[in-house]
């Protein structure tokens, strides 16, 4: 807690806190109340509205999308990671004709829209005779969108470790390329882990884009679902419910990989997380 | 190419929708990620807990379950509301997660001595805050600010998927018209390149012009 902008308060300061908790807590409550009363007034707080997510056949439905959520963002994840390594040494790499296509594709993908590469490869592919089976039509624009991003978070890493590394690495008679490999890559690995996790919690939002392509994931399979029971928004709020769960233990596990490293300042990120 | 110019009037609605999207969930962004980011640095406990659960709770749900929550299921319970200002409310209401994390860090590094002479001055919290930590916090988060701004112009195309025509939904409709994608989906994605270049253009030029570096 930074106490940046208050001193321990005093008795004054005191009756204020006070009251701005009240305040504070009586308009969430208000909010809570107005949103109770909508849903009553609309009849969707009946019994019978919500009884069919007390049921399993529901839940095995929605678990089974959210393994498909799963698998497609592990897939994407394991394919931006890879071009993303690659592409950030290609921006570090000595050579022009490596560094400048990578920084192209860098700078330029972070300027297109996950949803406009979903449309090219869903309508633009085919026409050219690649149709892709529909997973790796997910999978696909994901990894490219996302690589990166990934490349960003590596390249940001490998800058951050001490430049005496790599000299040391080169003067015991390493190649540039072991010395990549032994030395430098398992420091930077290990310092952007954080920023990994979190970026990997954007990718996992970024599936829900299976919506679009209708691969069952957890929000189309909560589409399927809506349209077969007519259950709209108590179907979506559930799913939005385990998106929230899921995603907020991953991004815990972010913030509890960065604690355990004291001392060792994250590089600094270029991409928004969003 | 002539697929592009036949249709550019087309384009040219749904770049307008996409730059409206994101002018107006870009100040909305900002004004709820200023209130929120206030929140979390009062002294009060309930405010902090519900700016903590406000950025935890937005930053960790898909924006698009968001989208597709507001515009199918608020009608449900009797919220009806335009589509292009449903998009907007729920672009907005999401990044300004983001803003408010952004400006977050921008408050930590202005350093404790400011908080504190302005409190010897005699400056009440709002007052403190509003002229002497966020001006300053303002200025070293540009950069991030920034990139909040370009990634949620590349966020409005998700409006696309709920059925707002923006400029992604034109570029597929032409594209579903004329059946030639290569043109077509790259003169979409140059039009938001150049939204993108443009926006880091003006915070580049910011950055230099108030940038301030510790």
């Amino acid at each position: 807690m930074s106490n940046l902008l208050f001193d321990e308060p005093g008795p004054r300061a005191r009756r204020r806190i006070r009251i701005a908790t009240v305040a504070g807590t009586v308009a969430v409550l208000a909010l809570l109340a107005l949103a109770v009363r909508q849903f009553a007034a609309n009849g969707q707080l009946d019994a019978a509205r919500w009884q069919p997510y007390a049921t399993w056949p529901m839940w095995r439905y929605l678990l089974s999308g959210l393994w498909s959520t799963a698998l497609a963002a592990v897939v994407s994840a394991a394919l931006a990671m890879a071009a993303g390594l690659a592409l950030a040494m290609g921006r570090l790499s000595r050579r022009r004709w490596v560094r400048l296509p990578a920084a192209a594709y860098v700078e330029a993908v972070r300027t297109i829209p996950a949803l406009l590469l979903v449309y090219v490869v869903l309508f633009a592919l085919p026409r050219y005779g690649l149709d892709l089976p529909l997973f790796w039509k997910l999978t696909v624009p994901l990894a490219v969108s996302n690589a990166a991003a990934f490349a960003e978070i590596f390249r940001a890493g490998i800058l951050s470790v001490e430049r005496g590394q790599g000299e040391a690495g080169l003067a015991v008679g390493l190649t540039p390329g072991q010395t990549m490999r032994m030395i430098v890559l398992p420091q930077a690995a290990r310092r952007v882990l954080p920023s990994i996790v979190s970026q990997s919690v954007g990718l996992l939002k970024d599936t829900s884009l299976g919506f679009v392509v209708s691969y069952a994931e957890l929000l189309y399979s909560g589409k399927v679902l809506a349209t077969y029971n007519g259950l709209l928004i108590q179907t979506y709020i559930v799913v939005a419910l385990i998106y929230l769960v899921v995603n907020a233990s991953l991004s815990k596990l972010a913030r509890v990989l960065e604690a355990r490293r004291p001392g060792v300042r994250p590089p600094r990120r270029r991409f928004a997380r969003v | 190419m002539s697929a592009v110019l036949d249709h550019l009037p087309e384009f040219w609605e749904g770049l307008l929708v996409t730059l409206q999207l994101t002018a107006a969930s870009f100040a909305g962004a900002a004004a709820v990620g200023l209130v929120i980011t206030a929140m979390r640095v009062s002294p009060v406990g309930v405010l902090r807990a519900i700016g903590t659960a406000y950025v935890e709770t937005f930053q960790n749900l898909p924006l698009l379950v968001l989208l597709v929550l507001a515009v199918f299921g608020l009608p449900e319970i009797g919220i009806k509301a335009g589509l292009l200002t449903t998009a907007v409310v729920v672009i907005a209401l999401y990044e300004a997660a983001y803003i408010a994390e952004a400006l977050r860090s921008g408050v930590n590094a202005v350093s404790a001595g400011q908080g504190e002479a302005a409190r010897a001055l005699g400056l009440s919290f709002g007052q403190s805050l509003r002229h002497v930590v966020l001006p300053q916090a303002l200025r070293t988060v540009i950069q991030p600010l920034g990139n909040v701004f370009i990634a949620l112009t590349m966020n409005t195309s998700l409006a696309a998927a709920v059925g707002v025509v923006d400029l992604t939904a034109a570029a597929n409709r032409v594209n579903l018209a004329e059946a030639q994608p290569i043109p077509i989906f790259v003169g979409a994605g140059l039009a938001y390149a150049l939204i993108a270049a443009c926006a880091g253009f003006v915070t580049g030029r910011l950055e230099r012009r108030l940038g301030m570096v510790r």
